[in-house]
């Protein structure tokens, strides 16, 4: 299992703050596509990965136990 | 107790203990920087402010700013708090406090500082209007992630 963190509009948009994938493996980039395609979360396309908390490029591979955060552009300060 | 140098916290905060954090007897400067939130942005008026955080890996960016800091100018000293939650106008969003043995790279390491945190801090504000909300991704003065993503590793702003 994989869990996927949502903030920000992100949030807004999926309903929830957090969905949980069945799936063992796959790349920082299939993620994108499966965010994009089964729950429709367009602004993935503009957002950064982090795996585990640290900023994963879109040839990094997730594992099953990890954590992930969709990172929309940030607005901090 | 150790002192927590970088920091997401939820509540009211002040500029005298993180001065405290940074002071120590090599220090001839000490540099404050304190983002307060406006109510007049491109003449629209806000009415308040939501910050929301992705709080360990916020805290886990901010102390990388602090490590990046300490490379750039190893005299420094720096400390960062953040709050997120509901903020009214003139509330402090952040602190940043920078001590250094004389005053130049305390100036500096403050400003780079405040520019890192707008790039990589997964922090996001949410305006509140008269007439609507919106989460802010493109803060305007800033293209975000003009190369596609965030400059990780901050080798841009020498």
């Amino acid at each position: 299992m994989i869990e996927v963190l949502l903030f920000a509009q992100l949030q807004e948009d999926a309903g929830t703050d957090r969905l949980t994938l069945n799936i063992e493996k796959l790349s920082v980039k299939q993620l994108r596509k499966k965010l994009m395609e089964t729950y429709n979360l367009q602004q993935v396309k503009e957002s950064m990965v982090a795996v585990n908390e640290v900023y994963a490029l879109d040839k990094e591979w997730i594992q099953s136990g990890d954590t992930v955060a969709i990172i929309p552009p940030v607005s901090g300060g | 107790m150790t002192k927590k140098l970088f920091e997401i916290v939820e509540n009211p905060i002040t500029v005298g203990p993180l001065i405290d954090k940074v002071m120590r007897r090599e220090a001839g400067a000490i540099t404050t920087f304190i983002g307060t939130v406006r109510e007049i942005t491109n003449g629209k008026r806000t009415i308040n402010l939501e910050y929301q955080a992705y709080k360990p890996m916020a805290e886990k960016m901010l102390k990388q700013i602090g490590d990046e800091i300490t490379e750039k100018w190893p005299s420094t000293y720096v400390a960062i708090t953040h709050r997120v939650g509901k903020l009214d106008i003139s509330d402090i969003a952040v602190i940043i406090a920078v001590s250094s043995p004389h005053r130049k790279p305390a100036y500096e390491a403050n400003e780079y500082a405040i520019e890192r945190i707008k790039q990589i801090v997964p922090i996001w504000k949410k305006e509140q209007w008269e007439d609507g909300k919106a989460w802010i991704g493109d803060q305007l003065e800033n293209i975000p992630y003009p190369k596609g993503k965030p400059d990780i590793k901050g080798d841009d702003h020498d």
